[in-house]
């Protein structure tokens, strides 16, 4: 797949949905070169042979098992989980309304 | 089976809220978010806020291990989280923290299988995979989704552990996919991680096509009552469009359980949209096998050896013993009863088994209960069989006391209330018998020719009594005297 491709207009308009982003024409523009070039400098790694190499799939290796004990803690009150949020009422947080379409 | 259904391929989903944890499966806040305010089970963690981490429940881990054993399936030794990646205001970080068997990834095990029984005929339904997940938040919409401006958001919800149970699409008919989530309950039940009566803690999702042709996938069926229903309509809707000559779409619908119908989503969801990658903010999990036996050493007598044990125990049938091990909690009442009367053998413990199953289970039935919400107890089905079979109640007046038995009251108590012993004293009949005879003349004529018309005559006798006269004594007795009047009336004639 040419980098051409995979930055059309199509994948952007498609990105953006995925992404619930309402990108103005200017934008769109300025984003499909930034993300050809964040592309193409991540293709460098195709340059080696990771034939052999098994796959990293955390950052630190060797640590597991990290676990906590089934004991509840004092959550927030509701003030204080609502205190940043620009939109609410009656104690819930408000969002638009999506219509997975 | 019917052959209506024999092309007919459905596989499901179901997604089972751990209910019996404490806290949530990433963060501390209390599981049990059951009608409490709104976001007041919540912290930075659930409701995703920038520099929080998450911390796997240990006990999470071990209930998941549980079902996978009582299951049959194959735990995986390692493996890890997965961030499922989709923007919709139910999971605030933007995704959620899953398991992925792709791309390196594992689930938390493979296979398994459950068995069950249709129309007597016994059927191991294949497993795919079960896997670990946080369950979103709730939405709450003013009247419509269609119409309401905007979604009021309770993060409560969030975070709270759902286990998801994959199966292959192995069942061929609604009713099969019906007693699949009988047995998948009572297992549930038995490992003791979730109570399923509760409202919301199970959710399925359902594969279905028509043999050769696209499958949908229904979404939010919520509780497994519906299930049935659903899988009925969706196979209708697609056998219809087939009739008349159209072709089926792969899509995805959404089942309305008010209106009763499943809803094209317009929406085309790819898994590759989810971007699946490995959720770096979690180290991966390792399951020993000295931790699978721990857990293996603690699990109950499943439902499948409890039902033969119960042939052996009690001298069951097969039939029997399978539907009252079922409930673990009816199970658990029926051995505690017959274990604790000495006398007992297997005349009563078929009578217990066909009490509990038959009225008080009707009784459960009709008042939408569990037994562990009532107060009955198993000595008062001990003492009501015993004064059955010493004949001093019959067991049709006993059938009245079910009532007053669920709240708790002493059976002796409940007869002296009643009054209602049984009358076994022949001069006492002879009389009730005698007043019969003469109040319904054509009853009796009737008799010449109907012999079924003394049925009538005993029922007269017990309407005047409540029902109390002993059912063998009267017949006899009524038989004699009505065979007496007869032989009168026809040598008058
Ligand atoms: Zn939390």
């Amino acid at each position: 797949m040419s980098d051409k491709e995979e930055f059309s207009k199509e994948t952007i308009d498609y990105l953006s949905k995925l992404a619930l982003l309402d990108l103005t024409e200017e934008e769109k523009v300025k984003l499909s070169k930034q993300l050809r070039d964040i592309i193409s400098y991540f293709k460098k790694l195709n340059d080696l042979d990771t034939s052999n190499v098994k796959p990293t799939t955390h950052a630190i290796e060797g640590l597991k098992n990290v676990f906590r004990e089934d004991i509840p803690w004092k959550s927030l009150s509701n003030e204080d989980a609502l205190k940043n949020a620009e939109h609410k009422k009656d104690g819930y947080f408000k969002a638009p309304r999506i219509l997975k379409e | 089976m019917s052959s209506k259904y024999e092309d007919v391929i459905i596989g499901l989903e179901v997604h089972i809220q751990l209910t019996n944890l404490k806290t949530k499966l990433f963060c501390s806040c209390n599981n049990d978010y059951r009608g409490k305010e709104p976001n007041t089970h919540v912290c930075p963690i659930c409701l995703g806020l920038p520099g929080s981490l998450p911390v796997v429940n240990k006990n999470a881990v071990e209930f998941a291990t549980r079902l996978a054993l009582a299951l049959g399936c194959d735990i995986n030794k390692s493996f890890w989280f997965f961030r499922k990646n989709y923007f919709y205001p139910d999971m605030a970080k933007n995704f959620q923290i899953s398991q992925y068997n792709k791309a390196g990834g594992r689930a938390f095990a493979d296979g398994g299988k459950i068995t069950i029984k249709l129309n007597s005929k016994k059927k191991e339904l294949q497993l795919n995979r079960i896997h670990l997940e946080e369950d979103p938040a709730r939405l709450v919409h003013k009247g419509s989704i269609a119409t309401s401006p905007y979604a009021l958001v309770d993060y409560n919800r969030s975070g709270v552990t759902l286990i998801e149970i994959v199966s292959d699409p192995v069942m061929n008919s609604p009713e099969e996919a019906r007693e699949y989530l009988k047995q998948l309950k009572s297992i549930v039940q038995y490992t003791e991680i979730s109570d399923l009566d509760l409202d919301g803690s199970c959710r399925v999702d359902a594969n279905i096509s028509i043999k050769g042709h696209a499958r949908s996938e229904v979404k939010n069926i919520n509780s497994f009552k519906e299930v049935e229903r659903a899988l009925k309509w969706e196979i209708q809707r697609q056998k219809n469009l087939l009739k008349r000559g159209k072709e089926l779409i792969q899509e995805t619908r959404h089942w309305d359980d008010k209106r009763r119908v499943t809803i094209g989503l317009r929406t085309k969801e790819f898994e590759k949209d989810y971007r699946y990658f490995p959720e770096q903010d979690l180290v991966p999990i390792e399951i020993t096998k000295d931790f699978i036996d721990q857990v293996k050493k603690k699990l109950p007598e499943m439902p499948n050896a409890r039902a033969k044990r119960f042939q052996k125990d009690y001298q069951l049938s097969e039939f029997d013993s399978e539907i009252l091990v079922l409930d673990k909690d009816i199970a658990d009442f029926y051995e505690n009863g017959v274990k604790s009367e000495k006398s007992f053998g297997p005349d009563e413990y078929k009578q217990y088994c066909n009490w509990l199953m038959g009225d008080i289970s009707r009784w459960l039935n009709d008042n939408n209960n569990v037994i562990k919400e009532t107060k009955l107890t198993p000595k008062q089905l001990v003492d009501l069989i015993k004064l059955i079979n010493e004949g001093k109640i019959t067991g049709k007046i006993a059938k009245t006391f079910v009532n007053e038995m669920m709240k708790g009251t002493p059976i002796l108590e409940i007869v002296k209330k009643s009054g209602k012993s049984r009358i076994a004293d022949k001069d006492k009949i002879i009389k009730v018998v005698k007043e019969v005879l003469e109040e319904n003349p054509d009853i009796v004529n009737d008799y010449q020719k109907n012999p079924k018309a003394l049925e009538a005559l005993i029922g007269k006798c017990m309407k005047k009594t409540d029902g109390r006269l002993d059912p063998e004594i009267t017949k006899r007795l009524m038989q004699k005297h009505i065979t007496e009047i007869s032989a009168k009336n026809s040598s008058e004639d």
